[in-house]
């Protein structure tokens, strides 16, 4: 049965500190990425992504990893990608699977968000959650969520999930960019959750 | 973010389940799915509620997007085979994880309010797997536990078979 070792016993929630911890904001000011150096004492990194507008209209936010210290960033991976978006003018709006945007074992940048709008006032944000990036056991599992203003304009809603297909390797570094272009402004924040 | 109190870590080795057993002093909990490996290939990771006996009756909704490696196949669609109607089954919370020695699933629960003794309860999960044949899952799972009885605990397994897995529970604004 399923309790002895495995049952879990609780007391109350008298642990009163914060599991998130910042590790690192980075700030983009016409940069043609943004890299991070993982943690590895978590088995739980976070990336919140804030008011991210890419410098050139209509360009994709990707992300890729590292097992060799950022010197090459192409990990393989397969993903799924969905989206639920929304015209302003309510000429279009749907839910579907992206095939454009997921990936079967390969190694390019990952899309978080597809046809993200580059004018003044337009951005997106969300966040990307990893699971045990130090793991050299098991597959690397992530999943993202993130809104914001297409290119057209219209309002979106992105999820993507997968796996890098590499049990062996820890992944030491994360690097996010544009598909074209640099990344004109934006915050992306690194937290370590206990 | 930093409102997330951890609350316990069970790491799991060869287990038939994980109980977490006080679900008080929080109105929100997260449990938080870290390398979840089944002992028995093609199994679901699924979810049990206690209110004093595991078997809670459900309403829930299961949705996913899949892709395979091989680029056979990718959708989105809603997995009848996965949702309950006024069921008291566990509830699943992934579709079939592969049991590969680098092979699991991860993700999070969230449990609303499940002290009260008025109101059903709800929750809703997202969980990636490593699937059995080969793909990438991203599993959406949605519903309440249709009680107005307090849900006292939670219990996580898979479908058939033992597990190792890292579950971590959290607490989100105090009660």
């Amino acid at each position: 049965m399923p309790l002895g070792a495995n049952k879990v016993a609780l007391y109350g929630a008298s642990a009163d500190t914060g599991s998130a911890v910042l590790l690192s904001t980075a700030t983009a000011s016409s940069s043609a990425s943004i890299s991070f150096t993982l943690p590895t004492a978590y088995k739980q990194v976070k990336f919140g992504f804030y008011e991210l507008n890419p410098a050139t209209d209509n360009v994709q936010f990707q992300f890729q990893t590292s097992i060799d210290g950022g010197s090459n960033y192409n990990v393989t991976l397969t993903s799924t990608f969905f989206t639920a978006w929304h015209n302003e003018n309510d000429s279009n709006q749907a839910l579907s699977y992206t095939t454009a945007s997921d990936q079967a074992q390969g190694t390019s940048y990952q899309t978080l968000f597809w046809s993200l709008g580059g004018d003044a006032d337009e951005c997106g944000g969300g966040e990307l959650q990893l699971f045990n990036p130090a793991s050299t056991t098991y597959v690397k599992h992530y999943t993202s969520r993130m809104s914001g203003m297409g290119d057209s304009p219209m309002a979106m809603d992105l999820f993507s999930a997968g796996y890098f297909n590499d049990a062996s390797n820890d992944l030491t570094n994360i690097s996010f960019k544009m598909s074209s272009g640099n990344i004109a402004t934006g915050t992306i924040k690194m937290w370590g959750i206990k | 973010m930093s409102d997330w109190k951890l609350l316990n870590t069970s790491t799991a080795s060869g287990a038939s389940s994980v109980e977490f057993t006080d679900l008080t002093g929080y109105k929100i909990f997260k449990f938080v799915f870290i390398d979840v490996n089944p002992a028995t290939d093609s199994t679901n990771f699924q979810m049990e509620g206690s209110t004093g006996s595991f078997g809670v009756t459900k309403t829930t909704t299961a949705f996913s997007a899949y892709h395979y490696e091989s680029d056979s196949g990718a959708a989105l669609g809603y997995e009848a085979g996965h949702d309950l109607a006024q069921s008291t089954s566990p509830q699943p919370l992934s579709g079939s994880v592969g049991n590969g020695a680098d092979e699991c699933a991860a993700g999070e629960l969230h449990l609303f309010n499940p002290s009260s003794t008025t109101y059903v309860k709800n929750f809703y999960s997202k969980l990636n797997l490593y699937g059995s044949d080969n793909h990438t899952g991203n599993w959406f799972i949605a519903g309440y536990f249709n009680t107005t009885s307090a849900v006292s605990a939670v219990r996580f397994s898979m479908s058939s078979g033992n597990m190792d897995a890292v579950i971590k529970q959290y607490g989100l604004v105090a009660s």
